[in-house]
């Protein structure tokens, strides 16, 4: 188990230099933030091009600038915003807590809504409730997140009044984009669920847990769900770039101020030290996820814990 | 159908068990009634398909999770607390107080029937602190005294264990345990040993049979093995195709069967023994089923189709070793010694039989063979020509010469591919014919020879049985005109009369083509019927070697002795002599450095080799 972590861990950092080197060569790629910036910003001459260059430190050749990026990460300190010069570690260390809670919440969500109604579908297969939550789930994987959450904001601020519309004051706030986020993730883990069930029911243990004179419930949830988690661990770490991604998008709908919105916002003003801050950062999660996801399966199943 | 009689401690009466399926109900059990008497043993024998384990499922009603359905019968059970209860129509609640602790089950795969995420500790004192209300501490000394009990050493780290860390033998055990937990007043076994090597096997049912004395424990002991049946039965339930045929005391049903399908079912088990005085293999003709009534079919022929001229085959020094783990710095530290200096000769029209328990390395001989694996050492000669060498063409042309016929009809198949095409594969892949026509001819020439219809060229591997579908492998093996075929396990997954029937098949065809065999397996009666010469391998070297009849009446190497000692006969008054088996089969996994002693042959008859036993290298 040790070994495999470290070997896990280097690999873990081989990514992301390798992200990194992507997001600061595919930033510069599309084209020079100077013209970018002056744009429509009445006339510059080439010699104000060159300083504003100079004061963003873009004058230095793309080696110096990703080595003084990749320390920067490494200490912490991802640079100045191009606008009012905030440091973006700070934007950053604002946003990504409002990302991770709303991440952590619907992923929370879809686990607790997805395993009883997997569950329930695997038990009774073939029969009513099992054809009821597979056209569910059909029907929670065709709608778009963004019609979902306009849809909620139609139906539960405007409409009824219940819930905030947008931003992130009170508690309240999150219900409608974690609701939003879980209920998509839950119509995909739900199939999972249900037929990583259908295989492990049929495994001889479980007749065996039934034949002991168990409970039906502590053969499901104890037995059975044990070695269902292995898949469902494996998937749940993949979705997370999905989940991530797809955070982006709600947290706009619905003016969360997370990492989506600030990278949304600095796409649109072209902040390159923020954009490639933020994503630096999504990538950095990601690994980090699936490097959790790599110890906890030795926690769940021993045959890797004991190679 | 009978009253009860009143001491019986379970009386299944007039049982009928049916599964929805499309075509409406299938009725996997009908009218069925047997009684079980405390303390007794009662077999239920039968072939796939006759119902045998749902029945064992449906004692406990193990079967509503089937989507089984009890549709009439009872199920008469006498518990400890007095009366009785009809578990066809008891409550949820009734019934798992009964599962487990009054009734348990062991199951046929000791490899799959343990959770893998749980320690043997949580899996045994799980039921003993669900029926008996102890402590979880108390559960736990109570587990290692089970575990001492079926005789597993070191009981108190085996708690601890997981089920992965443990051999098949070992883990049926742990089973057997578990399910004698809560002193049940009924055990259900159902093919608890099949899955086991031989050896293991008659340790396992000495257990089996110990505990029941020491605990007075009836059992259910439901097989398919007629030798397993004497080994532990008092009586003895027939089915087939879902209907009891015969009951009795097992003597009464081995001397004086008297429904034809336990007759046809006696006629087909292999018997150690049967060929005694006999120098050469024989066929027998077979009495086979044809709907309720019997037929016989076949001849009674010498195999006298071996010519020791020249050998086909010569294996000289064989050694394979797999690398299994490497340090961090990708050095070898543990290596399978799959097969040390391994030495033979296959003759033309010769069968040899290459015995062994798991781990014996006997199919990578087979592997290495026929060119799937690579071998670390020695040589392989195809009619006097070294494989290594040989050029890629002629490796290809021997991948013809040489065929494989594996253990398992159902995996060996392509499901979405007609078996006409299966069969035709080998003639295109090596470019043997090209014309359609004549391609199509063949295949129906080849099915006919293995006792198919041409037709059936046109089916999916799906719609054939086990037996036929063996056969149709066999068709493929046949289709590019081979010399020698290796039979890995090829009829130890079927049951006794498809066997019969598959290995009478075989020495047919090897009278016809005069093919050579080589016959990996790990059932001493099956080797006795079908080979001219044996080699019985252990640890990954050849223990002995020679004509079959020196081998099974004077076999000289205590291995030898204790596998052929092993085997179950069926005949009640021939029981295994379990003195001489102990011990679980060694692991041939060795450090890196550390070579297994090789083994020195003398020759004690002529053609029979026997490898020396010395303090050091003698076998358990």
């Amino acid at each position: 188990m040790a070994g495999f972590l470290v070997k896990r861990i280097l690999q873990a950092v081989f990514v992301v230099l390798v992200v990194t080197l992507l997001v600061a060569w595919a930033i510069r790629l599309s084209g020079d933030p100077a013209i970018m910036l002056t744009q429509g910003a009445g006339s510059f001459t080439e010699q104000d091009l060159q300083n504003i260059r100079k004061a963003l430190g873009l004058d230095q050749p793309f080696t110096v600038q990703y080595l003084q990026f990749i320390t920067g990460v490494v200490t912490g300190d991802f640079g100045k915003s191009f606008f009012g010069g905030t440091s973006v570690g700070s934007l950053i260390a604002h946003a990504l807590p409002l990302t991770l809670l709303l991440a952590l919440t619907s992923l929370a969500l879809a686990v607790a809504m997805s395993i009883p109604l997997g569950i329930h579908a695997a038990v009774n297969r073939g029969k009513a409730a099992d054809t009821g939550i597979r056209i569910l789930s059909l029907v929670g994987l065709s709608f778009p997140n963004f019609w979902l959450a306009i849809m909620m904001v139609l139906t539960f601020s405007i409409t009824l009044g219940w819930l905030p519309p947008s931003g992130a004051e009170e508690p309240a706030n999150i219900v409608m984009p974690a609701l939003t986020m879980g209920v998509i993730l839950t119509a995909t883990n739900v199939r999972l669920v249900r037929t990583s069930m259908l295989e492990t029911l049929s495994a001889q243990y479980i007749m065996v847990a039934r034949s002991k004179g168990l409970k039906e419930r502590v053969v499901l949830y104890k037995h059975a769900l044990r070695n269902c988690a292995i898949p469902l661990i494996t998937y749940i770490g993949l979705q997370f770039g999905g989940l991530i991604g797809g955070i982006v998008v709600i947290e706009r709908v619905f003016n969360w101020p997370g990492m989506g919105s600030l990278a949304f916002d600095a796409v649109a003003a072209r902040d390159y030290p923020v954009l490639q801050g933020v994503i630096t950062v999504l990538a950095l999660l990601i690994v980090a996820a699936n490097l959790l996801v790599d110890i906890v399966y030795g926690l769940v199943d021993p045959r890797i814990r004991t190679e | 159908m009978s009253a009860a009689p009143a001491d019986a401690l379970l009386s299944v009466r007039s049982l009928t068990v049916e599964f929805p399926t499309d075509n409406g109900p299938f009725t996997a059990v009908e009218n069925l009634s047997f009684d079980v008497e405390p303390g007794k043993t009662l077999a239920i024998v039968g072939e796939s398909g006759s119902g045998k384990s749902v029945t064992s499922l449906a004692v406990l009603r193990l079967t509503d999770y089937a989507n089984g359905r009890i549709r009439s019968g009872s199920i008469l059970f006498k518990p400890r607390s007095g009366g009785v209860i009809d578990l066809a129509k008891a409550s949820g609640d009734t019934l798992r107080a009964v599962r487990g602790n009054e009734i348990a089950m062991i199951f046929q795969e000791p490899m799959t029937s343990l959770n893998p995420v749980f320690t043997i500790g949580d899996q045994i004192s799980e039921a003993i602190v669900l029926h008996q209300g102890v402590g979880v501490r108390e559960a736990r000394r109570e587990a290692k005294a089970l575990l001492d009990k079926v005789r597993l050493p070191d009981a108190g780290r085996l708690l601890d264990r997981f089920p992965h860390q443990l051999s098949g033998g070992m883990r049926q055990r742990v089973m057997i345990a578990m399910a004698l937990s809560c002193r049940p007043k009924l055990l259900i076994a159902d093919e608890p040993t099949t899955a086991l090597d031989v050896t293991i096997q008659a340790q396992i049912l000495n257990t089996v049979r110990e505990l029941q004395r020491e605990m007075g424990t009836a059992v259910i002991f439901i097989t398919h093995d007629m030798g397993v049946v004497t080994e532990m039965a008092d009586d003895v339930v027939v089915m087939y195709r879902g209907r009891k045929v015969e009951a009795g005391p097992v003597r009464q049903i081995f001397s004086a069967p008297r429904h034809p399908y336990t007759r046809a079912l006696l006629a087909a088990v292999p018997r150690l023994g049967s060929m005694t005085g006999e120098p050469l293999p024989k066929r027998f003709p077979l009495v086979v089923m044809e709907g309720e009534a019997t037929r016989s079919t076949g001849e009674e022929r010498v195999q006298d189709t071996a010519d020791y001229s020249r050998p086909l085959l010569a294996v000289d020094k064989l050694t394979t070793r797999f690398d299994i783990a490497r340090t961090a710095l990708g050095r070898v530290t543990h290596r399978v010694h799959a097969v040390e200096q391994v030495s033979f000769d296959i003759f033309p029209g010769e069968t040899l039989a290459l015995v062994g328990e798991s781990g014996s390395g006997k199919s990578t001989v087979g592997r290495a063979i026929q060119q799937l694996l690579t071998p670390t050492g020695g040589e392989i000669r195809f009619e006097g020509r070294a494989l290594a060498a040989m050029s890629a063409a002629e490796r290809r042309r021997l991948k013809r010469d040489i065929q494989y016929i594996f253990q398992d009809p159902f995996a060996s198949l392509d499901p979405r591919q007609k078996v006409g095409f299966s069969i035709a594969e080998p003639i295109l892949t090596h470019g043997l014919m090209t014309d359609r026509k004549a391609i199509e001819r063949r295949v129906h020439e080849l099915l006919d020879q293995v006792g198919l219809r041409p037709e059936h060229a046109r089916r999916y591997p799906h719609e054939f049985s086990g037996g036929q579908r063996q056969r149709i492998c066999i068709a493929r093996a046949l289709s590019c005109d081979p010399k020698l075929i290796i039979a890995d396990e090829s009829v130890s997954a079927l049951d006794v009369s498809i066997q019969a029937q598959i290995v009478n098949l075989l020495m047919e065809l090897q009278e016809r083509r005069r093919l050579s065999y080589l016959f990996i397996t790990h059932d001493m009666a099956v080797v006795e019927k079908v080979s001219h010469r044996v080699a019985v391998m252990y640890l990954g070297q050849i223990v002995e070697l020679g004509p079959r009849r020196a081998v099974f009446e004077d076999p000289r190497h205590s291995y030898t002795k204790k596998l052929l000692a092993a085997v179950p006969i069926p005949d009640p008054d021939r029981r295994i002599d379990t003195r001489l088996i102990t011990g679980e089969i060694p692991s041939p996994i060795r450090a890196a450095g550390d070579e297994p002693a090789l083994h020195r042959h003398v020759e004690v008859a002529p053609g029979h080799w026997v490898a020396v036993e010395t303090a050091g290298s003698r076998t358990p």
